[in-house]
């Protein structure tokens, strides 16, 4: 028995003198321990606090002004009024921009679709022929699957800016078109479909959520860090890069183009501003910018790159979501128009913003350990 | 120095000869048996079967084996032969055809879908089938109350190969991780336990310093490179058991590795002398009388393996593949790690932390039309993360995808595949030949050519 006690001993002790040994001389591409730890109580709490519930709030905010706007309208339905709805909704979709990303919390509840939440909000081309046969009288449900794409914003985009089936202007949808009763019920229960999805999930993040996605700093594939980080990637991937300039450029369409795939295709001016607001969403969720701009940075996807040691990543991410945001810039207004003009500077845009697809999706999920698309299985 | 006493073909035949207690492997049987019914039942409740082989459209298949595929809902009924064989196995029931179902069944479901792959599963396959040649039923058995005969005694050899499997299993899972990657830049450790932040008192100090990364590095080295001959060896069987627990227990809290630690744990002790097998066996004797089983007195016999000259030279063909097999790659140009050519069925565990993106280019070669696939509308996530990162994975995807675009209409396709891969905490690189059209690529077992170079070196085996 001594003796086994004694080549414990010994063993134990070579191994720590190895350890030992191995822990300072190999230093060199590290700065030894990390002993300050990474306070991601923090990072949750910035996210939470200084960015996604203001930005809910805003939302919300901009959605009851879009109801007014609304009710206006349908008081006295003329022009002006829909002049005043249209700007009141072009105000609610640009703060819609930097909600789309939170598919979290009760949001993530509401479908089971790979684009989460976003299905009840900004599913484009809308479906001109849903929204015709709703007001003329078929029985529809915007809960339903098939309504997706007859709701939320590009669904108010055509009620708004769209010219319906034999009419001449978008405001004979609701004055002299047969079915023009339809259509006033339609724009109601859309927007009340906005008011109730956005509400709720304002609620969720006030009454308990806000306490329960700061705290879950669980290391799991089910903790609030892992999910938020799928969350952003996915809102990256699908939401900006392939729907706002992928797929109307032709990227997943053999090369056909299609300029009436674009975000708010009806209105037309606008795509470009609001792919832009995406990209900067995106931006200011990676550095941790608070949403009223108050603070640059705080504990962020960003600063725990740093933490990682991974400092030029960080900067490399910045600097592709410039350049991204330059090639953007250079875009018409309408993308639609741009498309038809010259694809090839979309296909760049896209270019632009696949390069950082790789940067978030590869190197920075590797280093964070963060599964993507988590599936829940064994591993070696 | 046992061993080489064993080339002389005298004391190759004595050995052969020598008998010992049939306790210890009669205790593995039934430690084998109930841990493999219990993965099963485990694997079942998860609704991994559903999740893994009838959900996925696609499933990757094993080079030359492509004809093995999911079965429908008969999935389940292999399941259930594999769950039920496991369960005699451990009973001692109709043995010989207990372990050759079990081996047969198991093995078949592992060549499923490639992307399950894990080395404990083929760990099982092997043990399974050494486990054929063993006479695992000759003590406290059912088969013995059927046969009324019983064998204290059987060739030594018979559990020595169990402890061979074994220690060659943990040996060259050592010797795999003496590179420089582990060794010195404690990858992918140093990525792994940083993001346990959350593991009480460890987490967020143990388990994000540098020193504690290299420390765990070496110590699983030394750890899987001894621990054999630890357990081997009479006095130090206790402290090494003691370590296969310690260890084992540590690397199930810290990941994801679901009953593999607790069978090896139970395989561990197929190392101790028959005594302790023998108490372990009285304690199920005594659980076993309060249920009033019966016990018959059984004629304790010799016995006498009739087919030794057959299997012995077998399973020497058998261990001399498996321990050559680990080394086949150094027959391929490139980092091992970044091309995986000769990865799998090596013992290489927990030793790389890789991350691919890959997006497929379907390009008619006349119009140069191309379009761009959504690899969710064929992947499972799971196949997705596990395909981005190979390159046989890759190369049957792209060709599943050119056979399904052709059935679609199609024509003239090629298929060009973007794809960038991050390796051990390194930044991400090209990963495959941008220029490669994969279609006119064609799975083999040769160097595959058009797997861009590592631009990074990784020192050691």
């Amino acid at each position: 028995m001594k003796k086994v006690i004694a080549m414990i001993k010994k063993i134990i002790s070579l191994l720590c003198v190895v350890s030992i040994i191995v822990a300072c001389s190999s230093s060199d591409d590290s700065n030894g321990g990390n002993t300050d730890n990474f306070d991601r109580t923090a990072l949750l709490s910035n996210y939470a606090d200084n960015i996604i519930v203001p930005a809910l709030s805003d939302f919300q905010s901009k959605v009851s002004d879009l109801d007014v706007a609304r009710a206006n309208f349908i008081n006295d339905i003329n022009q002006s009024n829909l002049d005043l709805l249209s700007g009141a909704w072009l105000e609610a979709y640009r703060s819609w921009q930097y909600v789309a990303i939170y598919n979290i919390g009760i949001a993530e509840t509401f479908t089971g679709n790979l684009n989460g939440f976003r299905v009840y909000f900004n599913v484009y081309p809308v479906s001109t022929s849903l929204i015709e046969s709703a007001a003329s009288g078929t029985d529809y449900d915007l809960n339903a699957d098939a309504y997706f794409a007859a709701q939320g914003f590009p669904a108010l985009d055509f009620l708004i800016h769209g010219i319906a089936d034999s009419d001449t202007t978008p405001l004979d949808k609701f004055t002299t078109n047969v079915n023009f009763e339809g259509y006033v019920d339609y724009l109601t229960n859309v927007q009340s479909q906005i008011n109730n999805r956005s509400t709720v999930i304002l609620n969720n993040w006030q009454d308990t959520f806000r306490d329960e996605f700061v705290a879950n700093t669980s290391s799991s594939a089910t903790g609030a860090f892992s999910k938020i980080v799928n969350d952003y990637i996915n809102y990256y991937e699908r939401a900006l890069r392939a729907n706002k300039i992928g797929t109307p450029a032709g990227n997943f369409s053999a090369g056909q183009t299609f300029p009436d795939k674009v975000e708010a295709y009806y209105k037309n001016d606008v795509s470009k501003e609001l792919a832009l607001l995406g990209l900067d969403a995106v931006q200011k969720f990676f550095n941790g910018q608070s949403f009223d701009n108050s603070s640059t940075s705080v504990e962020s996807l960003a600063s725990y790159l740093d933490y990682l040691d991974s400092s030029q990543l960080k900067n490399d991410i910045n600097a592709q979501f410039q350049v991204a945001r330059q090639q953007i810039q250079s875009l018409n207004n309408s993308f639609s128009q741009q498309v038809i003009d010259d694809n090839t500077q979309m296909t760049q845009a896209y270019d632009a913003l696949q390069a950082a697809v790789v940067l978030l999706k590869v190197d920075m999920a590797s280093i964070f350990d963060v599964q993507i698309d988590f599936q829940d299985n064994d591993g070696d | 120095m046992r061993i080489l006493f064993l080339f002389m073909p005298g004391t190759l035949s004595t050995y052969l000869s020598t008998k010992t207690s049939a306790a210890p492997l009669a205790v593995f049987r039934i430690g084998f048996g109930v841990m493999m019914l219990l993965s099963i039942i485990r694997f079942w409740s998860y609704g991994w079967i559903e999740k893994l082989y009838l959900n996925p459209k696609f499933h990757f298949s094993y080079y030359g084996l492509e004809w093995i595929k999911p079965v429908g809902n008969f999935t389940y009924l292999i399941f259930f032969i594999c769950g039920l064989a496991a369960l005699f196995v451990a009973l001692g029931f109709k043995y010989r055809i207990a372990i050759i179902t079990f081996f047969l069944s198991f093995t078949y479901i592992e060549l499923l879908d490639k992307t399950t792959y894990l080395n404990h599963y083929y760990f099982i396959s092997l043990l399974s089938f050494l486990m054929c040649f063993l006479p695992a039923n000759a003590y406290y058995s059912v088969d013995n109350f059927i046969s009324k005969k019983q064998y204290k005694e059987i060739p030594k050899w018979t559990i020595d190969s169990v402890k061979l499997l074994l220690g060659t299993v943990y040996v060259y899972a050592g010797l795999a991780k003496i590179n420089s990657d582990w060794l010195f830049r404690a990858m992918p450790l140093k990525i792994w336990l940083p993001s346990k932040y959350d593991l009480p008192l460890i987490g967020e100090t143990l388990m994000q310093q540098h020193w504690f990364h290299v420390a765990m590095s070496w110590s699983g080295m030394f750890y899987d490179l001894c621990i054999p001959f630890l357990l081997l060896y009479r006095k130090t069987r206790w402290f090494a058991f003691a370590l296969v627990i310690f260890f084992h227990v540590f690397t199930r809290v810290l990941f994801p590795i679901g009953m593999f630690p607790y069978i090896m744990i139970v395989s561990a002790l197929i190392f101790f002398d028959a005594h302790i097998h023998e108490r372990i066996l009285n304690v199920l004797r005594r659980l076993l009388k309060r249920f009033n089983a019966t016990r018959e007195k059984l004629s304790a016999q010799i016995y006498q393996s009739r087919k030794q000259n057959l299997v012995v030279p077998l399973l020497a063909i058998f261990f001399s593949v498996q321990l050559l097999l680990p080394f086949r790659y150094l027959l391929y140009p490139g980092e091992l790690f970044w091309t995986e050519e000769g990865y799998r069925f090596s013992w290489r565990v927990m030793l790389i932390e890789k991350t691919g993106y890959t997006e497929f280019k379907v390009v008619n070669s006349e119009t140069k039309a191309s379009f761009l696939v959504n690899n969710s509308d064929f992947l499972t996530p799971f196949q997705e993360k596990e395909m981005s990162t190979q390159p046989d994975f890759i190369l049957e995807y792209a060709h599943f995808l050119g056979r399904h675009f052709e059935s679609q209409g199609h024509e003239n396709i090629e298929i060009y595949v973007d794809s960038y891969v991050a390796l051990n905490g390194r930044r991400s690189q090209r990963y495959i030949d941008p220029k490669v059209d994969l279609l006119k690529q064609n799975e083999s077992l040769k160097p595959k050519d058009w797997i861009l170079p590592f631009k990074d070196e990784i020192k050691g085996l």
